[in-house]
């Protein structure tokens, strides 16, 4: 199963970092009835924020860098915990971003860019279709895999950055083209406008779906933010790794003998329902996964021809929100009482701590994840509805 | 006498068996400062895995449990070793990050052979349980 040179990794002759790390990509070759190893062209890795990985995750990243831990091929990390620059006036605890800072530093020192966002695609990483990468966010593994055809599992933190220090993963999974194959066939049958639709179609195909591959028909048009949020949403109600969208992604595969569910402007309001508290938010937050440079652009185009009537963070990579100053879109949201935030999103900073019990999105990740991991009520619709509710 | 299984974590532990034939997590599962198990409803609650030969079918829950076991390990009180029946990626990444030999798909029925408290070897280099 392993070549000469991965062998050698294997048997520690390249040190115990790469050995502990062909460890982990030999297990789960094992696990998963992989017949080798692949080499891959990126990596993306998960498990950043201090509220997901704790101190037991500091400390193994740490360790690893004790080992002399480095990547081989372009690694980007996940959101963190809280914007690198502007923690203080998020009102993040300051224990807090003391463990983030440790954790970034560990990551940096392994050669890891601090991308911090959970939409590399958005910022120039877009594998071409049937490049092979070993990435870990959900929503990023959705997109990679259906709107960029390229080929990844759904890695958990710790065996993509194994493969981020060996350059390789096991071949197995959604890396074979004969796995790439829908079981489920949605008949969308109803107009899906915003991204609101596009979560709450997710959200609600996800939970029917749970580890199938859905192949959805009837969707005329779709833009990448809608995809994206299509996808994100399916993989936190679900787990879906992988949808097609018949004449829009670039493969289209069912089997003979899929499954034929068709979704209705019913199910579409009826899912919307389920996701709302119909209560005022606190704080709308906008970009999960992580806005794009329209979606800041639409965001700051609304707000400044209206106000709205409670607080707002539009969630962003770094870079995007450096273009974001320099366009002006950033001081146009500030004026009216919003936030372009970096490096983190509503999910995975520590909502629960900062005084917010009613939080607003139009993403239904967000929506899955608010209630559990950050503690919140979730009013949940259109930008127009929740921002001036 | 020995059982065959399949290597996914190296090295060898010896110690008690401890067998549970429930799924078992580590985030909120175990506690990683003593190894007692803390999960509510769980078959083995309060009882200490440190030192154990721990015997359960698979992990679940969160993949931070991986982590978990690391500490478990710094704190000097991880599983002399592990046996599951079908491994997957949680409790193997954490094996194999807090050297804990561990061996999964044994080719007899071992909840049959094995009994709390029982003294075995596991080989996680060779992928045996040494009776």
């Amino acid at each position: 199963m392993l070549t000469k040179e991965q062998q050698k990794m294997y048997d520690g002759e390249l040190g115990e970092a790469v050995q502990q790390s062909m460890e982990i990509l030999v297990a789960m070759g094992k696990i998963y009835n992989a017949d080798k190893m692949i080499p891959i062209t990126s990596a993306q890795v998960s498990g950043v924020s201090y509220k997901t990985i704790g101190d037991a995750g500091l400390e193994y990243l740490q360790d690893l860098v004790k080992k002399g831990a480095k990547t081989r091929i372009p690694t980007f990390l996940n959101p963190a915990g809280m914007d690198i620059e502007q923690w203080k006036e998020m009102k993040i605890p300051e224990d807090f971003a003391k463990k983030q800072i440790q954790i970034l530093d560990a990551y940096s020192k392994m050669g890891i860019m601090k991308t911090c966002t959970c939409a590399p695609y958005f910022i120039g990483i877009r594998p071409k279709e049937g490049e092979h990468i070993a990435w870990a966010e959900s929503s990023a593994v959705a997109f990679a895999n259906s709107v960029l055809g390229a080929r990844t599992n759904r890695e958990g933190g710790p065996s993509a950055l194994a493969a981020a220090i060996c350059g390789v993963t096991p071949n197995y999974g959604l890396h074979l083209n004969e796995n790439r194959v829908a079981t489920v066939i949605v008949n969308v049958q109803c107009k899906l406008g915003d991204i609101a639709d596009f979560g709450a179609l997710g959200f609600a195909i996800g939970k029917l779906a749970k580890r199938k591959y859905p192949a959805f028909t009837g969707i005329k048009s779709a833009t990448e933010e809608q995809l994206k949020v299509l996808g994100a949403s399916m993989a936190a109600s679900g787990s879906v790794p992988l949808f097609f969208v018949e004449n829009i992604t670039p493969e289209y595969n069912v089997a003979e003998d899929a499954e034929e569910i068709s979704f209705t402007e019913f199910q579409l309001n009826n899912s919307k329902k389920e996701l709302d508290s119909k209560e005022k938010p606190q704080l709308v937050t906008i970009g999960c996964p992580h806005a794009s440079l329209e979606e800041i652009r639409e965001v700051a185009n609304m707000v400044e021809a209206r106000k709205p009537t409670c607080e707002f963070w539009v969630c962003t990579s770094r870079k995007l929100k450096e273009e974001a100053d320099r366009i002006g879109y950033s001081k146009i949201i500030e004026e009216a009482g919003g936030r372009v935030v970096a490096d983190t999103c509503m999910v995975v900073c520590p909502l629960e701590r900062m005084g917010y019990n009613v939080t607003g999105t139009n993403s239904g990740k967000a929506a899955k994840y608010l209630p559990s991991l950050c503690k919140q009520r979730v009013a949940f619709g259109k930008l127009e509805d929740i921002l001036y509710r | 006498m020995g059982i065959k299984c399949r290597s996914i974590s190296r090295g060898k532990g010896s110690g008690e068996v401890l067998i549970s034939n429930e799924p078992l997590g580590f985030l909120g599962g175990v506690d990683p400062t003593s190894g007692e198990i803390i999960e509510p409803w769980h078959p083995l609650k309060g009882k200490n895995i440190a030192g154990k030969i721990l015997v359960f079918p698979n992990g679940k829950g969160s993949t931070v449990g991986s982590y978990v076991m690391l500490q478990l390990a710094k704190n000097g009180k991880a599983p002399a070793a592990i046996i599951n029946i079908s491994a997957e990626p949680i409790i193997a990444v954490g094996a194999i990050i807090s050297k804990i030999p561990m061996v999964d798909k044994p080719e007899t029925d071992i909840y049959k052979i094995l009994k709390n408290g029982q003294k075995v070897e596991v080989d996680g280099d060779k992928g045996i349980i040494v009776l």
